[in-house]
């Protein structure tokens, strides 16, 4: 029965055409959702002084996004150095020196850490980096600290995006043809030397992309950050001062104190902004893939 | 990883049927996975400045046999090999520590191209900068000659800084051919070279073969008996594991003394 056949085959398309154009709507809904009930506080104030203006003061109708903007990216950035060689090394061994029983041990330790709640990361952080940072690490450095810094909010990232980050890696390198490594350790290359020279140059879109997809994702990590970063307003280069991250200030005040005229605005200028920084990070990433995926 | 294995005594000297020395010696060599005994018992010489073919159908061993010459088999976790290998003085599955030198008298040409991720120029000249060769000029000749031996250097001599990816696979399999002759080996360890292809290509890389014997030993796997008629002064053919027969092909291809060999022939042809 033709007919029914070529029905059948036109329902299923559109079925599927239907199905992909919800989800790449899905993030421009989102966005101008975000933006149109942002408007208020755009069409009262500019867009450089809600950016870089450091003054937080909502009863007075002041709204300057800087510190958490700062705190946002200096708590991402200490997480990414901190993880980015860990993983990358730690990724290495896995596939390139280490025993298969080791790998076969590592896989469910990865799942387990990566399916692990972000709030038991946050208690963790509490319990263990908050003290650490308070109790050794700042009279270490002749400073003192409460412990709640966005050197605790990095350090607390920095775990949650191991497995990420490591898992993502790890598929990489497995990916690297066995040929590859054959045909330069055949022309008198050490192990180490392949590794560097094929693997790892191999790999490299890979690496960046799962660099970039572990940044994204530290970035808009809420709880387990808000819960150690101490959460207040001020722009500090001090790692061992408290920050206030973006995702904090939405999650912490969404909800309350929306009788401040244009407070609720404010906040959802932040989810914007969130969206827009996570987005430009990407584009960031891919076009940095590009780039040398092409040499 | 080889600690079954009693060290050797000094390797004997053996001349082989074709009035040259052997450039390679293996004894007792044998490896297993944990289930499966790959290779049993191989004995093998391997006469200097032929091309010696490794026959058998897919799965009789050669390959394998292939990688323990230049211990490629470190690369496989699973793999357990116990024997000796010969080259010159040198025991390949007892030397630890000089390994990358061993094996680069060895030039691999694998089943497929893997060009290595970096232009056609630095390929070539992977081998000789991982020997220390610092001068560019010398850098540059070594690359020069070696693109002209395979062939490959009218068509590349003006994107030599392309990535050796970007070439067609028949130029891809010569590029890897050139940078394993850059490091001066002994022998060019041949895994199926052709069998990714085309015939034009293929019927390149067996001209240079015959070209290249003059001043190197190879060693060819191949299942395609007609390559090995072509191609091969020596013939070694195995079957699930072991060597049933060897010798020189009009011979052996005449008059098979084993029902092995005659059925793979019958089959063959």
């Amino acid at each position: 029965m033709p007919n029914r056949r070529i029905f059948i085959d036109k329902i299923s398309q559109g079925w599927m055409i239907a199905s992909l154009a919800t989800i790449l709507l899905l993030p421009v809904i989102i966005g101008l959702a975000l933006y149109m009930k942002a408007n208020p506080l755009l069409e009262q104030q500019s867009l450089s002084t809600l950016l870089f203006s450091s003054e937080w003061l909502p009863s007075q109708g002041k709204f300057g996004f800087w510190p958490f903007i700062a705190g946002s990216l200096y708590v991402t950035l200490l997480a990414f150095i901190f993880a980015a060689p860990v993983c990358l090394f730690a990724a290495i061994h896995l596939t390139q020196f280490a025993s298969k029983k080791l790998i076969r041990w590592m896989y469910p330790v990865i799942d387990i850490l990566a399916g692990l709640p972000s709030v038991i990361y946050g208690v963790w952080g509490i319990l263990v980096i908050v003290h650490f940072i308070s109790d050794i690490l700042a009279p270490f450095f002749n400073t003192s600290s409460s412990g709640y810094s966005i050197l605790a909010g990095g350090i607390v990232l920095t775990v949650m995006c191991i497995p990420y980050m490591l898992n993502m890696l790890i598929e990489v390198f497995n990916t690297v043809p066995i040929g590859l490594k054959e045909a330069s350790l055949s022309l008198g290359s050490s192990y180490w030397e392949s590794v560097k020279h094929v693997v790892v140059r191999k790999s490299f879109p890979g690496i960046i992309s799962a660099f970039g997809l572990g940044i994204a994702k530290a970035f808009g990590e809420t709880i387990a950050v808000m819960m150690v970063v101490g959460n207040q307003v001020k722009v500090s280069g001090n790692p061992f001062d408290a920050g206030y991250p973006l995702p904090a200030l939405i999650a912490n005040n969404y909800g309350e104190m929306l009788s401040i005229p244009m407070y609720d605005s404010a906040l959802m200028f932040a989810a914007f902004l969130l969206l827009v920084i996570i987005l430009s990070i990407n584009l960031i990433f891919r076009y940095l893939i590009h780039k040398t995926t092409r040499k | 990883m080889f600690t079954d294995v009693e060290m050797c005594e000094k390797p004997d000297v053996v001349s082989t049927p074709y009035g040259s020395t052997s450039i390679l010696r293996i004894r007792n060599l044998n490896v297993f996975t944990e289930d499966h005994h790959i290779l049993k018992d191989i004995n093998l010489d391997i006469p200097k400045n032929k091309i010696t073919v490794l026959l058998g159908p897919s799965g009789c061993g050669k390959t394998t046999l292939l990688k323990c010459m230049n211990k490629l088999t470190d690369l496989y976790q699973e793999l357990k090999v116990s024997g000796n290998i010969f080259i010159d003085e040198d025991d390949v599955l007892h030397s630890n520590s000089n390994i990358p030198a061993i094996r680069q008298k060895m030039g691999l040409l694998s089943q497929r191209p893997y060009p290595l991720p970096m232009s056609i120029f630095k390929n070539v000249a992977y081998g000789i900068k991982l020997q220390g060769v610092k001068n560019k000029s010398l850098i540059a000749e070594t690359v020069e000659r070696n693109l002209r031996e395979v062939g490959l250097w009218e068509e590349v001599k003006d994107r030599l800084h392309s990535p050796g990816a970007s070439l067609s696979i028949g130029q891809q399999q010569r590029l890897c051919l050139a940078r394993g002759l850059a490091v001066k080996p002994w022998i060019i360890l041949a895994d199926e070279p052709t069998s990714a292809l085309d015939p034009i290509s293929s019927k390149i890389i067996e001209d240079l073969f015959r070209n290249l014997k003059q001043k190197y030993t190879i060693i060819l796997v191949t299942h395609i008996l007609r390559q090995a008629v072509r191609l091969a002064d020596h013939v070694v053919f195995m079957n699930f594991g072991e060597i049933i027969e060897q010798g020189k092909p009009m011979e052996l291809f005449k008059n098979p003394s084993t029902k092995q060999l005659k059925e793979y022939l019958v089959d063959g042809n």
